[in-house]
This record gives structure tokens, sequence and C-alpha cells, in this order.
């Protein structure tokens, strides 16, 4: 379909794993296009491919969009946890529609799957965690059908290329916001979050297992309900499975789910990029959607 | 330790992780009343530090890998009040615990020493935690677990990585109990060459190996060996402490460790805190011979129950996943294969 000059510019902030897959998936979106790729260095490997793919650059970060404002409407930050406290304010000033993809706490936490109208209203939206973003909805879920649980405990596991030195150096604020995430959207009294870094190759693919404290589980109903979640998060990541349970065992509920990437930057395995990225493509398109 | 014989042995330093490694072989149930009664036999007895705490250390007291009886803040108290002349330890993997609820309080209530761990070719995620303890001026080490599992050269890229971040030592895990007597020397003789802090080597039995190649790592230039009282530990368990320090004691060699106190704390606390003696089973053998970390024994085993497979395939195949340390959920996923394979062969 030809909308070409209708397309919303945005920018984004971060040139590495995550701000580099975001840009595959905007220059594919029907109703988005990148208009300022901002990094740090100039060398950097994802400024270069930016170059390389014709989109415009810059390696003055987030003074590139201060300089010229109108270069975009919205402005996904895909830099760190302490880059964005300090963007925050500067693309609030900007009165830019921001969609921070690190684990900052700023903006009202999004998971597409569950919030996604409730976003679309701020003007600084944190997509939480890749973690969070394939767990919250199950714990959702499972909350649901057991109002009684009192803990819910998510793990990730993922590529250990995958992650690069912003996750690394953030993943403290990484397990924090994933437990605050679960909280806030299952409205469980105690979440604990997990992540591992696994450096195996071939890759691992992105895997995350929820876990719930229940006596009594009604697995039939459960399984319904884990299955409806599976489905609404497969129209905006279709790569996302639930590959075992839920199933009971000494006390534990169990699901774990796989997110199969898209292939876009890095390869299949790193859906952990897919999942937040893909979320956060979403958002900006309701966004730019609930305005015409 | 030919040709040192006449060098004072005092720098050797006996980090006692009995009742951290231990934790993992009765389900993370120790009490604080066996916390209280190893270290008041423990204390001035020569280690340089007792750690506590659940298996995974800090924060770890999980679904995923077992929920403490206690919190870590009981055990640290208990410890605490005991230990007067010796170190007091914790072990952090950054995934599991964080600064903000796990680090800052534990150093709060009087933790002496912190070993951050991480898989070893991770190091990086450990520089916010490690550069922590030191800002606090208290006493970090890095440790690399399933050392196995990477390059020597590969080691010392992230040994150095820990070593600029403040670490006073970095610690070599063995935590599949994969390693053979060789590779011990090898790796641990370029460290120890190439690194300005200390080495260290933290063994595992499965192959029977844990004594021999905590000696090994000494006289390739190890100064820090990290063991348990009766080996008590994940798996076929550890390195087992007094055994080592007898060893060393009939080789003349200075440990600084008296040897009695260590017994008495066997006989006394340890014996009777463990679920079942510390053996070598053939499931440990596997574990050690697919390199899979020890710690998942007893839920492999569960796993098998579950879903009626052998638990040596679990294992197998979880070595053929490159699995690391903390990864239990994966073990689900592996019987859950090996069943459905078992119903329909291809």
């Amino acid at each position: 379909m030809s909308r070409a000059g209708k397309k919303v510019k945005v920018g984004i902030l971060g040139s590495g794993n995550i701000g580099t897959d975001l840009l595959f998936k905007v220059q594919r979106s029907e109703f988005l296009e990148c208009s300022i790729f901002c990094g740090r260095d100039p060398e950097s490997k994802g400024l270069q491919r930016a170059r390389e793919m014709g989109v415009p650059t810059s390696a003055d970060s987030i003074k590139a969009i201060q300089r010229q404002p109108e270069i975009c409407e919205i402005v996904f930050d895909a830099t760190s946890a302490s880059g964005h406290l300090a963007n925050a304010p500067i693309l609030k000033s900007l009165d830019k529609f921001v969609i921070d993809l690190t684990p900052s706490r700023v903006g009202k936490m999004c998971v597409p799957a569950i919030n996604l109208a409730d976003a679309l209203t701020e003007q600084d939206v944190n997509m939480v965690s890749c973690g969070g973003q394939a767990t919250a909805p199950i714990a959702r879920a499972i909350m649901k059908v057991h109002p009684e649980t009192e803990y819910i405990e998510v793990i990730g596991s993922i590529a250990s290329k995958s992650a690069g030195p912003g996750t690394r150096a953030n993943i403290d604020e990484y397990t924090q916001i994933t437990k605050d995430a679960i909280e806030f959207f299952a409205g469980v009294p105690r979440a604990k979050a997990i992540i591992i870094l696994n450096p195996a190759e071939p890759e691992v693919w992105m895997y995350n297992t929820v876990y719930a404290t229940l006596t009594k589980p009604d697995l039939p109903r459960l399984t319904e309900e884990i299955k409806a979640v599976e489905k609404e998060i497969q129209k905006y990541v279709p790569g996302y499975k639930v590959t075992l349970g839920p199933i009971y065992e000494q006390g534990r509920l169990i699901v774990s789910t796989q997110v199969e990437g898209a292939g876009d930057f890095l390869p299949k395995y790193a859906g952990n990029l897919d999942i937040i990225t893909s979320a956060a493509v979403k958002v900006a398109e309701e966004y730019v959607r609930s305005r015409t | 330790m030919s040709g040192a014989e006449h060098e004072p042995m005092t720098k050797l330093k006996f980090f006692d992780s009995t009742l951290r490694d231990g934790s993992h072989a009765v389900k993370h149930q120790i009490t604080l009343e066996q916390i209280e009664q190893y270290c008041r036999i423990v204390d001035g007895a020569g280690m340089y530090v007792v750690i506590v705490g659940h298996g995974n250390g800090l924060g770890a007291s999980s679904l995923q890998v077992g929920l403490s009886r206690y919190s870590d803040r009981d055990m640290i108290a208990t410890a605490r009040r005991e230990l007067k002349q010796t170190k007091l330890g914790v072990f952090l993997i950054p995934g599991f615990g964080t600064i903000k609820d796990d680090l800052a309080p534990a150093l709060a209530a009087g933790v002496d020493l912190v070993c951050v761990g991480i898989h070893c070719t991770e190091a990086d995620v450990t520089e916010q935690h490690i550069k922590y303890v030191v800002s606090q001026n208290k006493e970090a080490y890095g440790v690399l677990m399933m050392y196995h599992m990477a390059s020597k050269e590969r080691l010392l890229v992230e040994a150095k990585k820990m070593e600029s971040y403040g670490a006073r030592g970095v610690i070599l895990m063995d935590s599949a109990g994969a390693a053979v007597p060789g590779s011990v020397e090898e790796v641990i003789e370029y460290l120890a060459s190439n690194l300005e802090i200390e080495v260290g080597f933290h063994g595992h039995n499965n192959l029977s190996m844990a004594v021999s190649n905590s000696l090994t790592a000494l006289e390739s230039g190890a100064s820090i060996i990290d063991a348990t009282v009766r080996g008590f530990g994940a798996g076929a368990g550890n390195c087992q402490l007094e055994a080592l320090i007898a060893l060393m004691k009939k080789m003349g060699l200075e440990t600084g460790v008296e040897l009695y106190k260590l017994l008495d704390a066997s006989e006394k606390v340890v014996k009777p805190m463990m679920a079942k003696p510390q053996e070598i089973d053939s499931v440990s053998i596997v574990s050690g011979l697919a390199g899979v970390f020890s710690g998942f024994s007893i839920h492999v085993r569960k796993a098998a129950e579950k879903f009626g497979v052998d638990p040596r395939d679990i294992f197998v195949e979880l070595g053929r996943r490159k699995v690391v340390a903390g990864q239990e959920d994966v073990i689900l996923a592996a019987a859950a294969e090996l069943a459905k394979n078992k119903q329909n062969p291809s």
C-alpha cells in the first residue's frame, strides 16, 4: 500500500543492538520512517550500517534532535537507563512522544497486550524489558484465574551475543523493572525476576519461564487463558510461543515461552530484541493511528 | 609447590563455602542454629573467610533454584554474631541478586567479603557489583563459574576485567566437576602468571578429582582454595576441605588451619546437617562427563520422575544444549522433550 509521504517521522537514540533492530522494523512500517538515527561514536558499526541503509544519522546523540526539533515527532530511546534519565526532560520540553526501551522507570510502563490504549495518552512510555514483555501477560493470566496467588517469579535466559554493553551495565535495573512490571500488571503481592546470559554456540533462543506458587491450579482454565495471551502477543510478535505448560510440579505452576526473532538485525535467536522492539513499534503505530 | 618450600605459606587463603555450597545439597534448608553451631566451632580456625547463604548466593531464594528456609538477612546476622576472628563472606550472582535489594543490605549487616560470580564468559556483568563492594571498603573477589567451558585465553580476558573493577582475586569454579588435572594446571598457571591479583580454585567432585585438582591448583600458582567441610555441596559435592588440609600437612605444607576444629565441625555439625552422605552417584558422574552444573542434580531427578525419563539422559541433553548455572527451568524443557521423543520416536 502506498502511503509514502504520509509516514510519521521518528528519531532513534542509541545505535546498539536494540536501536539497530528497531531501525529495521521502523523502516518496514507503513506508518513510520526514521528521519534521524543518533549515536555517540561516528565510527560505530550501528551508525555505519544506518548510513549504508540511507538513513540520516548523527553522532551527537540527543543534541541532533535539540538542534532541529522538527526533524521528528516520535523519539525512541534505546540508550541506557541513565541515558534516558538525562534525555527525558529534554524530550519533554521538545514535546515529543517518547517510547523508552531502557529500564529507566521514567515513563508509564507499557506491555501492548495489556495496556496499549492507556499508553497512548502519555508523553513518555516505558517498554519495561524484554523479559517483562514476554512474561507480564502470562503472569496476569495466572492472576486472572487464581487471584489468590501470593508469589510469581520470572526467569529469562538470552544469548550473550544479544546483550550489548548497555544491557550488561544495566543488569540490576533490568531485574528490578521486570519484577516491578510483574507486580504492577499482574497485581501479585510479591514477584521476583532473574536473568541469565548464555554464551552457547549456536546461540540459545530467548527463553522465559513463569513460576507461580499455587496449591490447587485449575489447569484447563489456565491453559485457555494462557493460549489467549499467546495469540494476543503473536499479533505483534509473530515468533512468540508457549513451549511448555502450564504444568504443575512440586507446588509450582510452570509456563515457559520462547521467542523466535524475526532475524532483522541479529539472527533468529535474538528474540529478546524482537519482543521489545516489536512492542515499541506497535505503540508508535497505534499512536499514529489514534491521531488520524 | 616445588622450590617454594621455604617461602612462608601463610599467604594461602582457604575460603570455607560449607554453609553456602552445602545449601544446594539440602535444598537450602540449613537452619540458623546449624549456622550458629558451625560458625562457633570454625571461628578462628585459620580459614580466611566463612561464606554463608543460599547456594546461588544473595537474592537467589527462588522457585527456579529452591526457596531458602531463612532469609539472607537472618543467615548473615546469625553468622555475624559468631564470627569474631574469621571474616564473614557472601556470594552473589548478578541477575539473581541486585545491589539495592541484596548487596547493600548484606554489607550493612556486617559482611566483610563478597564473591561476585558469573558464567565464565560474562565478567562485564559483574562490574557494577564489584565496584560497589570496593566503594564500600569491603573485599571483592570475582568468580568465573563453569570455567571448563572457556579457553584459558578467554578466561584471562574475563579475569582481567574483574581485576580492573577492583577484585582482589579471581576464583575459577569447576561447577560441573568436569576439570581434568592437565587443564587445572594449564589454566591456573596461565592466569597466575598473567594477573596481578590472586588466583583461586573451587572444585567439584563428580569425577572424584576435587581434592586432587585443588592441590594441583595450589602447585600451579593458585593461592586461594574454595572448599567445603565433608565436601558438603551440590551434586557429588566439593573439595573436602579437611582432607585437603590433612594432605597438605602430610606433605609438609603450611596451611595455617587447625585441622581438629574442622574435624569437630565435620562430626558435630555438618554430618547431622546432611540429608545423605556425600557420594558420587551415577547421575553425578554423567553430570561431570556432560559438563553440566552440579547444582542441577536434585532438579534433574525430580524432572526425571515427573516425565518418566532417565536422569542421565537429561544431563546429556542439558550438556548438548550447553546450559549454564541458573538455567534450572531448561531441565523441565529437556525432560519434556525426551519424554515426547520416547512416545513418538522419529
